[in-house]
């Protein structure tokens, strides 16, 4: 194995005349599989290709070369929900949009993450008092990770709110540490004025599964066969299945509002 | 042609198609006839002294409680003498001829004033909204238009469902809480 990895092309360094035992000590890391996940995961924060309004522009001046979103691996802004970890929603939100923004949001796989672009986003912005067509605020329509306000917000200010998303992945825990930083709690919550739009509390439940709780159901299997039950009739749009999404976060739920259907 | 040439022009032609006009505000404008307004078009835009060739906007005004008022902006490219024409509809029925035979470009100006406004083009191809949803209730440019409490679920309002207290006078502009 080692012999292998010395004559690899290109190498350059002390590593090819060494011992093995010395080409171990300078070529071996050891880390955690949390770690070294999250670690590939937040440097491949992939955005959805996806403006709403003035703030698009600025998110594409970041994507452009001088801010160069591509440094911090945001760099391809996917054609594509089905391929997007983030969804930077840039620019206003009208009420005739928000169905749009929420059946993207549904389509995109987990983990998925939003960004919430500029003062439109955040909570109306200009149109707050008398924007009669404008949703008060994007949150009324899919959970926020990240709050970036500004008219429209600069680069450099979404630079930090995908850091932000960033430095949210690298405290997801998958395999190791107390359960209350697997990832369950990581999600926000949907907005309490609009859970109706999110079907029962089962179905709001899932949605806030994550990505550690995808992994853990994977690797571990669905805690018990009761999980199934609860994946269908949850209305529009969400009861999609991912796989084991149910694997970590369903305990708590698992038994509570079968009543709700 | 100047302002009063337009008018003088078309007065020999559409005596009775004119109610009035304004000639001291910077844009001077002509009150037209409701049921004239079409045949005066065609003449506005055949007319080789007049030629009014471009229509820029269509714009409706609301004045409550009786009246709301359509201006449309005209221009012509080749002479370079814009005009504004007024129309004057009851505010109950607002109906008034469509202009798309006239200028095509009419087709999308009026569904918005449809959309917001709520005034029916008679004869227009497609007489349906076109910056609102499809679903959407009421005109919302209008001086007594109501917020929806929720649209599909979403609460419209600035302040709909949340837990917190307005002015008064902002509640008797129509804001409304609507407590979670």
């Amino acid at each position: 194995m080692t012999e292998l990895l010395k004559i690899q092309p290109g190498h350059s360094g002390p590593q090819p005349n060494l011992p093995d035992e010395e080409f171990l000590k300078y070529n071996v890391m050891l880390t955690t599989v949390d770690h070294f996940v999250n670690w590939a995961r937040a440097a491949s924060v992939w955005p959805m290709t996806f403006g709403l309004a003035c703030c698009a522009i600025e998110m594409m001046a970041a994507g452009a070369s001088k801010y160069d979103l591509d440094r911090f691996g945001s760099g391809p802004f996917r054609a594509t929900p089905r391929q997007a970890d983030l969804m930077i929603v840039a620019g206003t939100v009208t009420h005739k949009m928000a169905p749009r923004v929420r059946r993207l949001y549904d389509q995109m796989p987990e983990p998925k993450y939003v960004i919430a672009m500029g003062a439109c986003v955040c909570r109306g912005g200009p149109y707050h008092l008398y924007g009669y067509h404008v949703v008060k605020g994007v949150d009324l329509i899919v959970p926020v990770d990240v709050y970036l306000p500004g008219c429209p917000p600069r680069p450099e200010a979404l630079l930090e709110a995908v850091f932000r998303i960033q430095e949210k992945i690298k405290l997801e825990r998958t395999v190791q540490g107390d359960r209350d930083r697997t990832g369950a709690g990581t999600r926000p919550p949907v907005n309490p004025r609009v859970q109706h739009l999110w079907g029962t509390p089962e179905a709001q439940h899932k949605t806030s599964t994550t990505w550690a709780g995808w992994l853990r159901g994977l690797l571990f299997g669905p805690p018990d066969e009761h999980e199934h039950g609860h994946d269908e009739g949850h209305g529009e749009g969400h009861g999609d299945d991912h796989g084991g999404a149910h694997g970590q976060d369903a305990h708590a739920s698992a038994h509570g509002g079968g009543g709700h259907h | 042609m100047n302002f009063k040439d337009v008018v003088a022009h078309l007065k020999e032609r559409h005596s009775d198609a004119i109610e009035g006009t304004d000639e001291t505000k910077r844009d001077p404008w002509i009150v037209v006839k409701k049921d004239k307004l079409v045949e005066l078009c065609k003449t506005l835009r055949d007319d080789p002294k007049l030629d009014y060739d471009h229509l820029s906007l269509i714009s409706a005004v609301d004045y409550p409680p009786a009246t709301i008022e359509i201006v449309y902006h005209l221009d012509s490219l080749r002479l370079n003498h814009p005009l504004v024409l007024k129309v004057k509809l009851p505010r109950a029925t607002p109906k008034i001829p469509s202009l798309v035979t006239v200028w095509p470009t009419a087709d999308w100006h009026e569904r918005e004033s449809y959309d917001l406004m709520g005034i029916e083009f008679e004869g227009h191809p497609n007489l349906t909204r076109i910056l609102c949803a499809e679903d959407w209730v009421g005109f919302p440019l209008r001086k007594d238009y109501k917020w929806p409490e929720e649209y599909h679920g979403v609460p419209c309002g600035p302040f709909a469902g949340k837990d917190v207290n307005i002015p008064p006078e902002w509640e008797q502009e129509g804001f409304t809480t609507r407590k979670a």
